[in-house]
């Protein structure tokens, strides 16, 4: 009888150590944010967003660092989505069972294991000095790709895996084309999927640092073409919180940077959820 | 649509395959050429193991070694582990084998929102909080290997608890309840049976966690304190640290082309190998087992 006891006991006492950890895990989460958030939130208002920074950013707005960081969010994403869709295509709807299919999963594989500095470097090296595209936002908005593009490939193709066999044979079995299956079918029925995904891998992109430090440049200016260098948030706040340049904006910016990533993640939720719910 | 159309389309889906190829190997090549001619002059063994990062000297001829770096980098790391694992795992049970639904859901809610905070912010966040902490209630300058270890764990918790919860989940149902009908309270069936069966995996996880760790910048560098040399006393984690990735970052703004840049890419090389090389472990473990990451 005491064993039993004993042993209830223990397993009282471990589902409250477990649940202390989940507990623990979200305690933390709600303490970080709640932390930037209580400390920046003041700091942020429309003057802020919409002004040009002063002083190098110790007074002023951050206007040219939020254009900076959609405008290479938007390069590294529109590049990525064609070729990271294409890619998903290929590798679960033709590709055959061969050493090249074998080599394309393992790059894609070390590629998203590559540490973000590193691509950096490279970026610097072959973008910026070797290809000449110098500090710019294409430089910045390629190196991103490339750290998104497993992403988007992995994400698109388990949206792809995702669609009914019977659909996908149903539509052969009419005789219609592979293609035209792909075209018709496929991509229709995987479009939530894919989306979710670009969505999220867009919200990685916007909080990269290491990756864009020297490849997309440090320019406070207003970028006028896609070869404009330019300074994006993560970066601002860095240089803002490292050199000591002002508190009180690098919580604001901290803020600003944290916003977008929630904001991309709900509309990421939500649009899982309407799909779920269809 | 006509065949030679199919055919183009066809085509251009396996160059874009092919893509993540060519980066990969363009990243290689890249690094190996920027960065080999110093190794090859000064020797890997001497690059590696040499105890002096001094490449702007004044006096003198500067040096390059980045033993101190490696040690830097892999100490965090470890650091980082002892301090997430244990949590981690025991988040991945509770979500698996004892949340309710409504918890389940606000955990991985967490799990993925976790992930998104930008690892500057999360820097940021151990500047202005953790290191003043540090310095005032444990001591030292508060910018130290403990910082890092601290924020490092935040950022690998999510990663641990997601593999995790995968290893625990592909422990057979039948294992569990064999163990609940021979009488077996919950707790006794987690450790008795759960968690050796999910060992590997959770190995697994720890590994790749592992190989985040060292690839981490950002976090890392703006609480670490960044001192290119050994802590003193070795086991003293409250002195400040420099890891490989900082080393490049730092450097990189003002390193002239030439022998210091090049030193920075030979970091990247020796960066990229340590963590492909926990990587390839990883996934060999992963794949041993058969859970699908």
């Amino acid at each position: 009888m005491n064993r039993i006891r004993s042993a209830e006991i223990s397993d009282r006492v471990a589902s409250f150590m477990l649940g202390g950890s989940a507990a623990l895990v979200i305690l933390i989460l709600l303490y970080i944010i709640g932390y930037i958030l209580i400390h920046g939130v003041g700091v942020v208002n429309l003057t802020f967003l919409l002004d040009s920074p002063r002083l190098g950013g110790a007074e002023g707005g951050i206007f040219p660092a939020i254009v900076g960081s959609l405008c290479l969010v938007a390069v590294s994403t529109l590049t990525a989505v064609p070729v990271g869709v294409g890619a998903a295509v290929y590798l679960t709807s033709y590709a055959p069972d061969n050493t090249i299919t074998r080599i394309i999963n393992f790059s894609v594989e070390c590629l998203a294991g590559i540490p973000s500095v590193v691509i950096g470097l490279f970026g610097y090296a072959f973008l910026v000095v070797y290809l000449g595209f110098g500090f710019s936002i294409l430089s910045g908005g390629l190196a991103l790709m490339f750290m998104i593009l497993p992403w988007t490939v992995r994400t698109s193709e388990e949206a792809i895996k995702a669609v009914s066999a019977e659909l996908t044979e149903g539509s052969l079995a009419l005789g219609a084309t592979k293609l035209q299956t792909v075209r018709h079918i496929i991509l229709p029925s995987a479009l939530p999927g894919i989306t979710t995904g670009v969505i999220l891998g867009t919200g990685k992109a916007i909080g990269e640092t290491a990756v864009i430090m020297y490849t997309a440049g440090s320019s406070l200016l207003l970028p006028g073409s896609i070869f404009d260098p330019v300074r994006a948030l993560p970066y601002h706040l860095y240089i803002l919180a490292s050199e000591g340049i002002s508190d009180e904006m690098a919580y604001g910016t901290a803020v600003v940077l944290l916003g977008m990533v929630l904001v991309i993640n709900l509309i990421a939720v939500a649009i899982q959820r309407k799909f779920q719910s269809r | 649509m006509n065949r030679k159309a199919e055919r183009v389309i066809e085509v251009s889906l396996f160059a874009s395959a092919t893509c993540a190829i060519v980066i990969v190997a363009l990243i290689l090549l890249f690094l190996i050429k920027e960065g080999a001619p110093i190794l090859l002059k000064l020797g890997v063994r001497n690059f590696c193991l040499g105890m002096t990062w001094n490449p702007i000297a004044i006096a003198g001829e500067p040096s390059y070694g980045i033993f101190p770096m490696i040690v830097g980098s892999i100490y965090v790391a470890i650091g980082s582990l002892i301090l997430a694992v244990p949590p981690g795992v025991a988040c991945a049970i509770f979500l698996v084998e004892v949340a309710p639904g409504w918890a389940q859901s606000l955990i991985r809610r967490g799990i993925e929102l976790l992930v998104g905070i930008p690892s500057v912010v999360l820097g940021f966040f151990g500047l202005v909080l953790l290191v003043p902490l540090i310095r005032e209630n444990i001591g030292g300058c508060g910018f130290s290997i403990l910082a890092g270890s601290i924020i490092l764990a935040i950022m690998a918790l999510p990663h641990i608890i997601t593999i995790s919860a995968d290893a625990i989940k592909a422990v057979p149902a039948t294992y569990r309840e064999a163990s609940i009908a021979l009488g077996a309270t919950k707790w006794q069936t987690i450790k008795g049976i759960i968690l050796p069966g999910a060992r590997s995996g959770i190995v697994a996880g720890v590994i790749l966690g592992m190989g985040n760790s060292i690839g981490e910048t950002m976090a890392v560098l703006m609480v670490t304190g960044n001192t290119p040399v050994l802590p003193e006393p070795l086991y003293n984690v409250l002195e400040p640290a420099r890891t490989m990735t900082a080393n490049i970052v730092i450097e990189m703004g003002y390193a002239a082309p030439g022998d210091h840049q090049q030193a920075l890419f030979a970091t990247g090389i020796v960066l990229l190998l340590m963590v492909a090389v926990l990587n390839l472990m990883s996934h060999h473990v992963l794949s041993r087992i058969g859970v699908e990451r």
